[in-house]
């Protein structure tokens, strides 16, 4: 197929067809997760690496597998990407694989891998497959870190607290205590938090789409017309 | 001169929403008095503040929606919400707490939801709520009953210059809930709390509810509200702490303790009856404010929270188009009423 457009794939990934701000999938990662930006970088990444990982794995074997089956088989091939993430994690980033605890393995769940995996993958050549799932995945990464650090700076004043446990110990001192002598705002740490700084964050989304949209239309109302006489037959050339 | 042909009703009355709303303030001046006279000046305050806050975000948000801002103000639902809010915070509450909890109600509650009348929530006790949750040290420092401060002690509780620790103490729900919590209270520990035991009900907090019932009979009296809301949430706060105290009355509060404490008056007459948030037919609006009352009872008995209006009137605003659902009243012309699974069927004719 040649007609595969990357920068629609993009610009779907990260904007049109957003996972968390559009199709509103993935709730229960995004909402549970998102009280730091270094919980919300680690899920974010991990969740990115499995959405790419099963694009491409559901992309080469989308000949082989009838349409029967076809589900049972992505949700292996997904099941078995987040196991390899999960014990790099516990490997290699082992605090943080504790404090993300069970939302690691819950990734599986994530209707937005197996969306994609489904809607796009298993119909789709290897390399689209890879770049819709990384776009997806940056996408879905994107609004995490905006959700966490909204939350981390609402609830406790900081941001990119505790940066060490993704990136060894010369991030410990990346802590910007934003806010001196913050109380805390134990609100935006608990659940209620999560679900309003998402509502504040879709509804931002939308308010940018619709100047963006009447930007257009203005422009299209500045072009000069190609005929100015009114016809009452025929067509306009 | 035009002939107009319109269709009865022909008499008319006044509803204009703003002269309604004034009402409702107007009859919380009793209760404000005798808040200030058993815990100081810091309910004044509260209120003005809360006031100035609720209009000021009010304005701002009517002129982000593109709406006419003198109009929407005029009907001082801004200002009842903002009043309702600043009576239920503790008179130690410094300015930040208002201003926090106030613009929180006007903005998310009430603006972002499409202003009056399309609220699912009672906007005061969301911001009431809000603050529970995310500052429960400053929303549980009240003042001891009786041991008023003065009027520059609470002015500098407001500002935050004063530290509320050396004034604050324990409301009657709270002593009543610390003695059962540890499970050691006994009749003669009950007997040694002086907070108990005041007139009729606890200390300072039975002069307060009896204040908010006469503010609360006056707008019965002017048709502000109906009967049916405050008699059946006082009525469900009443039975099961009836039953109760009979059955172990060291274990439970008496009744008047429950219905002349804490937010209870204040609830049924000026919270509960918010005609946007609450069930909207007679029978609806009794079964709303009656597991209002049950509700509160629950949590002040076997809960985590020493009082619960907040709680449960939200609770409950949740359900009441669940309740309306199953409480439509008969329609004029048709035999039975048309509610619940019967109103998809079209109901009997």
């Amino acid at each position: 197929m040649s007609d595969i457009n990357y920068r629609k794939i993009s610009m779907d990934g990260l904007w049109n067809n957003n996972p968390a701000t559009v199709q509103i999938l993935g709730l229960c990662p995004l909402l549970a997760v998102t009280g730091t930006v270094v919980n919300a970088l680690g899920l974010g990444l991990a969740t990115l690496v499995v959405l790419m990982g099963s694009n491409i794995c559901v992309s080469l074997i989308r000949h082989y597998v009838t349409d029967a089956v076809r589900l049972p088989a992505f949700v292996m091939i997904i099941a078995a990407m987040v196991t390899v993430i999960e014990m790099l994690m516990q490997a290699f980033t082992f605090e943080l694989y504790e404090i993300l605890g069970i939302f690691i393995p819950l990734i599986v769940t994530n209707c937005t891998v197996l969306g994609r995996a489904d809607a796009f993958a298993s119909k789709n050549p290897v390399l689209p497959a890879a770049v819709d799932g990384f776009m997806m995945g940056v996408g879905f990464l994107v609004i995490l870190l905006i959700l966490g650090g909204m939350r981390e700076l609402v609830g406790q004043g900081t941001l990119f607290t505790n940066m060490q446990l993704l990136f060894g110990p010369m991030a410990a001192d990346w802590q910007l205590n934003v806010i001196e002598n913050y109380g805390g705002f134990l609100l935006a740490i608990l659940p209620p938090g999560a679900f309003l700084g998402l509502g504040l964050i879709i509804a931002g989304k939308n308010v940018i789409d619709k100047r963006l949209k009447d930007i257009q239309k203005a422009k299209a109302v500045d072009e000069p017309k190609v005929s100015r006489r009114v016809r009452t037959t025929g067509k306009v050339s | 001169m035009p002939l107009i042909s319109s269709t009865s009703p022909h008499t008319t009355v006044s509803s204009n929403t703003g002269a309604f709303m004034r009402q409702v303030i107007y009859a919380t001046l009793p209760g404000l008095a005798v808040l200030t006279w058993q815990f100081g000046w810091g309910s004044v305050i509260n209120v003005l503040w809360a006031v100035a806050v609720a209009v000021g975000s009010e304005a701002l948000f009517l002129k982000a929606r593109g709406r006419n801002i003198a109009f929407y103000l005029k009907d001082y639902s801004a200002v009842v919400t903002a009043v309702l809010l600043g009576l239920a915070l503790p008179p130690t509450a410094p300015w930040w707490l208002t201003l926090v909890g106030v613009s929180f109600a006007i903005v998310v509650a009430k603006q972002l939801y499409g202003g009056l009348g399309m609220n699912p929530f009672n906007p005061a006790m969301v911001g009431y709520v809000l603050l529970l949750i995310s500052f429960p040290v400053a929303m549980t420092q009240w003042i001891a009953p009786g041991e008023a401060p003065s009027f520059a002690q609470s002015w500098q509780l407001f500002t935050g210059q004063l530290p509320v620790d050396g004034l604050s103490g324990a409301t009657p729900l709270d002593t009543f809930r610390t003695l059962h919590s540890s499970g050691a209270g006994n009749e003669s520990e009950l007997a040694g709390h002086g907070i108990l035991h005041g007139e009729f009900a606890g200390l300072g907090w039975e002069w307060v509810n009896l204040a908010f019932l006469i503010g609360g009979l006056y707008l019965i009296s002017r048709k502000i509200i109906t009967w049916h809301i405050p008699a059946g949430f006082l009525a469900g706060l009443a039975l099961p702490s009836l039953v109760a105290w009979l059955i172990d009355p060291v274990r439970f509060a008496d009744p008047l303790f429950h219905l002349f404490s804490g937010g209870a008056m204040l609830g049924a007459f000026f919270i509960a009856t918010d005609p946007v948030s609450a069930a909207t037919s007679r029978i609806g609006r009794l079964v709303y404010a009656a597991l209002i009352g049950g509700m509160i009872w629950v949590i002040r008995s076997f809960g985590g929270y020493p009082d619960a209006v907040a709680f449960s009137v939200l609770l409950l605003n949740l359900s009441a188009p669940f309740i309306d659902y199953y409480t439509q009243p008969r329609t004029y012309g048709h035999d039975k009423p048309n509610r619940g699974a019967n109103s998809a069927k079209g109901g009997g004719s």
